[in-house]
Parts: structure tokens; sequence; C-alpha cells
């Protein structure tokens, strides 16, 4: 049958089962949104920025491992598009973008809403293309969409000029797709797994450390036998956490520059550590010439070659899928006749749990001023730990890492690549597209939130019940932290002045707003708005300490043993 | 160390800016880089040499290998290779200067492919040292225009890079 490109766009879309579309209409993707109009099997979300559309559809992804999926115009559509690809790149989302460009005719004519929107996301893609014939376009998106989800995954931008979405050519969506050039490993190499084994029994100081490859690649429950079959102890990154429960009396917790002392200890002492799709990041490991300087044995499973001995040479690199390669070690580690020495297990656990006692994580809640971190705890009591919590960037996010304690894999949504404020709530919106039952919060500071507030209008159009947390410091508290630690106590432009009343903004959008000043109010505040207002967006506003650090802290360049601690200042 | 690395990539639109965004983006260095079309249309193949540690080498092919549009890398120094760069020096041909400037072509078994009454265009093919070599053999004031094509390189005997 002869379809045009615009009907085939959304033929496509059906085809893979999407469900939604974050998007913003524009000139260039009219004919697709005319064609979207005359449909129903999938749903488009409008909303207010073309950014928010792409962190929707990311955090929509990350809380499902399904291909979140925007459509934005050319120009500035895209242009605006830009830091959720980068955040989505870096955090290594699967999504699919599909973007307006002006006619074939037009490119290169410094045309109305044009930019170069291949040229502009190369580097922040997994892979982009431009669609030049309309009878490429199947083939295209089922690309994109292959691309997306296998291998590492990422984001695929398709880049569709108006012509071809009027154009018609005879449509059949391809059933398969094969490309010489592009065929990611998925078994890991056997013998290296052989090796592993081996260096797994004979540690004497073992450690896991869990990275965001555990969550994309839905390894936890494997990782979490394997973990427990060993008895060694796990540790999460900002990325991994959820990929192993954090109640468990194993994990130690986050790692890296917010990380637990417990956690940082035991992963600067191990003699043999386990990276498990984890890439060694300046966040992580802190400086790698400090973090080399101590020997250990490192054995490193990642599906992306390049993530391999890129910061930190490794000993026993494993290519392949996470769970098949931890399928593998499992098997082979219950075929062997060996086991941890138990002796020297008992001594390693001893040292941690003298590191535990530290409690890294204490801090001190008096009657007056409300303690970020207690807002943290009362909303893991409020929700029993249950609910999925997307944060912005900065002090919040850390805290809501450090103490609200994932037990499940997708729960915790953050940006932690690329570190972008602004995404807490289109991210909260994304999570409950996803998961249309789910209790879902927004952990947030004054700063982040008002980077995409406007969101706040399609929450309430799709009635979104997202809970906003935000943590109200008056100041830009990341940056002030720095700044009083490592500059002089000069705050430059981290004050925040004029701050909107967000009780009343909440209400001029049509939600709930609550505004929180004592700490003996938390507790209550936080019921009334997940029993009371259960199926109502409420903004809860809590005035905390200004001069709330976040503790422990790994200064930058430094190594992950030289920690600041609170009780040290 | 200095590595030429040969790739073989899907021959689409846009393919050389992946490459060199990657080295750019990366902070890779490159001396040089040549690409065209090979025998099979579909695929070109481009020839990169730059320097750097084993560890920068590695990440450079690792990250080569990660791009969707490319088929095959091969690091062609880890083994015996040939390399040849082409260079064409126009040079001013007058009077005296007209017999030893073919007298040095001749001795770098260089062609002149193109005569005027008063300049020669050179033809010269080998490494690049070679082509320096020339260059400081003739007298540098009699030099109007030089080019070079950057290194192509292929592997000695069974070293075969294809699909």
């Amino acid at each position: 049958m002869q379809l045009t490109g615009a009907e085939i766009v959304i033929r496509c879309l059906q085809e893979e089962k999407v469900e939604y579309v974050f998007g913003y209409p524009g000139g260039s993707v009219l004919y697709i949104y005319d064609e979207l109009f005359k449909q129903d099997k999938f749903k488009h979300v409008l909303v207010r920025h073309e950014q928010a559309a792409v962190h929707a559809a990311d955090a929509y992804s990350r809380s499902s491992n399904k291909i979140g999926v925007c459509l934005v115009t050319s120009g500035p559509g895209v242009t605006n598009a830009v830091t959720g690809i980068a955040t989505a790149h870096m955090d290594s989302v699967p999504m699919v973008i599909i973007s307006g460009q002006v006619p074939t005719a037009y490119i290169g004519q410094d045309a109305f809403q044009e930019c170069d929107t291949v040229g502009i996301t190369r580097p922040c893609v997994k892979h982009n293309f431009l669609v030049k014939d309309v009878r490429d376009l199947a083939m295209t998106l089922k690309k994109a969409f292959y691309i997306a989800k296998t291998g590492r995954p990422g984001p695929v931008l398709v880049d569709i000029p108006k012509d071809i979405t009027n154009q018609k050519c005879e449509f059949e969506y391809p059933k398969t797709v094969t490309m010489r050039s592009y065929n990611p490993v998925v078994k890991g190499h056997s013998g290296q797994i052989k090796k592993a084994v081996q260096m797994l029994l004979e540690a004497k100081r073992p450690m896991i450390y869990a990275g965001g490859g555990v969550i994309l690649s839905d390894a936890g429950e494997k990782l979490t036998k394997l973990a427990r079959s060993l008895g060694y102890p796990v540790t999460n990154t900002l990325m991994g956490l959820g990929g192993y429960p954090a109640t468990d009396k194993q994990s130690l917790g986050m790692l890296g520059m917010h990380g637990t002392y417990e956690a940082n200890m035991a992963m600067q002492h191990c003699d043999v550590l386990i990276a498990v799709g984890a890439r060694f990041d300046d966040r992580v490991i802190g400086n790698p010439a400090n973090f080399a300087e101590v020997s250990r044995k490192i054995i490193h499973i990642d599906i992306d070659p390049s993530s391999i001995s890129k910061r930190v040479k490794v000993d026993v690199p494993i290519v392949g899928n996470l769970p098949d390669v931890l399928d593998e070690l499992q098997k082979l580690l219950e075929a062997s006749a060996g086991v941890p020495d138990p002796k020297a297990l008992a001594a390693w656990w001893k040292q941690i749990d003298e590191w535990r006692s530290k409690k890294s994580l204490k801090y001190k809640q008096g009657k007056e001023i409300i303690m970020p971190q207690y807002v943290i705890e009362k909303l893991y009591e409020v929700t029993g730990g249950d609910a999925f919590i997307t944060s912005d960037v900065g002090q919040h996010q850390m805290w809501a890492a450090q103490y609200y304690k994932f037990d499940k894999p997708r729960r915790w949504i953050n940006s932690g690549g690329l570190g972008t404020m602004g995404v807490g709530l289109p991210y909260a919106m994304g999570v409950r597209f996803a998961n249309p039952k789910a209790t879902v919060a927004c952990v947030t500071g004054e700063g982040s939130i008002q980077m995409n507030i406007q969101e706040l209008s399609t929450a309430k159009q799709f009635r979104l019940p997202i809970k906003i947390i935000n943590l109200n410091n008056r100041y830009l508290g990341m940056v002030r932290q720095w700044q009083q630690m490592f500059h002089g106590n000069r705050y430059a432009e981290s004050y925040v002045d004029a701050l909107p009343d967000f009780v009343k903004l909440a209400e001029a959008y049509g939600h709930v707003g609550m505004k929180i000043e004592r700490p003996a109010d938390v507790e209550p505040a936080l019921r009334e708005a997940f029993t009371k207002h259960k199926n109502d967006l409420v903004f809860m506003d809590f005035l905390t300490d200004q001069t709330a650090n976040v503790y422990p802290m790994v200064a930058a360049g430094k190594g992950l043993s030289e920690m600041i601690l609170a009780e040290e200042l | 160390m200095r590595h030429i690395i040969s790739i073989l990539i899907e021959n689409e639109a846009g393919a050389l800016s992946r490459v060199s965004g990657l080295f750019s983006a990366r902070a890779f260095n490159i001396e040089s880089l040549t690409v065209a079309p090979t025998e099979d249309a579909s695929l070109s193949r481009m020839t990169i040499v730059s320097t750097g540690s084993d560890d920068v080498i590695e990440q450079i092919t690792k990250q080569l290998n990660k791009l969707i549009d490319v088929v095959k890398v091969v690091d062609l120094s880890e083994a015996a290779h040939i390399e040849r760069e082409l260079m064409l020096v126009k040079v001013r041909a007058a009077g005296k200067d007209r017999e030893e400037m073919k007298r040095i072509a001749d001795i770098f078994r260089g062609r002149i492919i193109d005569v005027t009454d008063s300049a020669y265009v050179i033809e010269l093919t080998g490494n690049g040292s070679k082509l320096d070599a020339f260059l400081e053999a003739i007298d540098r004031s009699l030099i109007l225009e030089t080019v070079r094509t950057g290194v192509s390189g292929i592997g000695r005997g069974d070293r075969i890079l294809k699909v």
C-alpha cells in the first residue's frame, strides 16, 4: 500500500508498540502531527518546552526499559531538545528522537527554522540519520529502534525533512535489521570468565562495584544472587542504586564523591575488585592515579569495550551483556570446587564493620530548622521505601541518593553523567506515564525546579499526581558548598534572591501547594500529601537549613580514602 | 608512538565528520587523514595517522569501532605494512634551475607532469620522510606550491582488510 512519509512514521511507531510520544508541534512536523491526530493507537504528550519532552521520554525509558520516543520540530525545536538528548546519552538511555527538518531543497539555504540537526546532535547521540528518500524511512526508523536498545543503549535521532513526510511510497515494516557495521557483542569470553571466577575465589578482601549497567540491562537479580552466593560486599554507583538492595547487610551503600565511608574505604583497600556495568568515572573513583597507587586485581564486565581500561587498567576484561555474563559466572562458580576463604572474608567484614561504625551519614536534626537529610528519611518512611524517586542535580540529589534506600532497580531516576539541572519534574512525568499507578516523588531544589517549572502545566493537563519535594535553602546548595570549602566562603552568584511563592505558584497551575518550615511538621505534611492528596500534584516547599553540606565528600582530584567527614568540621 | 589506522566505513553522507568529530571531541591527535571509496562503492577506506601512547591508541581503535557506520578498524603499524603518500610540487624551473630540477626529480624517481617555460609540476610518491627529503634537497626559494595527500597504507603479505 502507498503511504505518505508522515503515515509511515506513525505506522512504524505503532509497529514498535510505542505507547507515548512526548513532543511539541511545529512547521516541519505538521504532516506527522496531522497523521498522529487521525490515530489512537498511541498517545501524544504535549509538553511546554522540548527539553522536557526529551527528559520525560528519557525517564519513561529509565523507569520501564521501554524505548522513550519524542517528536520535535526543526531548528529551535531540536536545539531545545539537545540538553535532553545529551543527558540521555551520558547515561546510556535507549531513546528515539524524531525531528522535523526543512524541506530537502531548502537544506543549506539558511531557511526559516533550519539548523544542522545531524551535525549539532552527532556528539551526543549513539547514532543519527537524515532521511533523504521516503523509501528509506521505514528501514531507518527500524534501525533507530534497533540501535537504541542493543549493545550499550543510547539515544538515536532521525531527522526527517518536511517534503519526505508528504511523499508517498510502498510501505512494509521491515521484520529484521542486519547491519554489517554494527554487531554488538553479547556473550562474554568463556576463558576470561573462568579467570574471573578463579580470581574471585582467591580474594582475601573482595569488593563488588556495581554501576548503571546493572539497571540498564536488568541484571539486578542476577547480581544479587551472585553477591549472596559469594558473601562479598557490594557498593552501588549513583547510577546503579537499586541494582543491589540497599537495605541488605552486604550493601555498603553508594560510593564515590559523596559515598559512604565504608564503601570508599573498601573500594580503596580491597584486593580483588569486580566492576559490573560501571565505568570508573571521576565522580566515582576520584583521582585515577591515587586509585592506582594501591595494588588490586580488577575484573571488569561491560558491554562497551571502550569503557574498559579507559580510566583504570584492568586485569580481566569481559565484554558482554551483563545478564549473560553473570549467568555464566554463577554457573562456573557453582561448578567450582573452591569456596571463598572464610577466615579472610570474616576479617574483611570485621574491617568493613569498623568503617561502618563511623556512621558517616549521621546528622543532627534540631527543633528549629529542618535538615534536608531528615526530609528524605521521612519521605522514605512515608512512602514505605517503594516510591519512584526522581531528582534534579545538586545537594538534594546527593541526599536523596544517600538517604532513600533503594531496594529495587529503576526506582531512582536522575541525571548522573551530564548532571542536568531541571530534569526532576519532567522525569517524574515520564516515570508516571510508564508506571501509571506508581507513587512518584521529585526531590528537587529551588534552583533546579525553576529550570523546567513550566511543566507544572503539562502535569495538570495529564493529571499527574507527582509529589514535588522542594528542599529550599535559598542557595544553589552544591555551588555554595564548593565555594565554602574551596573558594574562601565567597558565595559568588549562588544565593537565589526573589524566589517565587511556590505555594501560590503551584496553585496558579491548579495544583496543591504546601510550605513546611518546622521539623515537627515534616512527617505530618508528607503523610497528608501522600494520603489525602494522593491524586493531586503537591508542591511541598520545605524551608531547610541553609548551611547543610553533603558529607562525606571526596574533593575533586583527591583519592577515595581522603574523605572529608561531617564530624571533622 | 606513531600509528597508522585503517578504517572501512559505510560510504554514507557525514561518515567523515563522525570520525573527525570523534577525534576532536576526545582530544585525539590526527597527523593526516585520507579517505576515498573502495572498489565496493558502498564502502570507504580511511587511513589515519595518529600519535599517542598505547593506551590512547587502544582507546582510538575502540572508539572508532563504536561508531555505528564503522565496519572494520585495523592498526596497520602493529605488523609489516607499506605506506605511501603522493605529493605534487610546483617549482620554478627557469634557466639553470630547469636542468637541476629535472635531475633531482629523477634521483627521487619523481615525474614531471606539467611543464611551462618557467615552472614544473613534479609528482612524487613515497613515505613521508622521502617526500620531506625531496623538499630539503631542492632550493626552498624555488618552491611555488606543494600539496600532499597524507598517508595511505596497506598490510604486507596476507594481511587483508576487507568485509
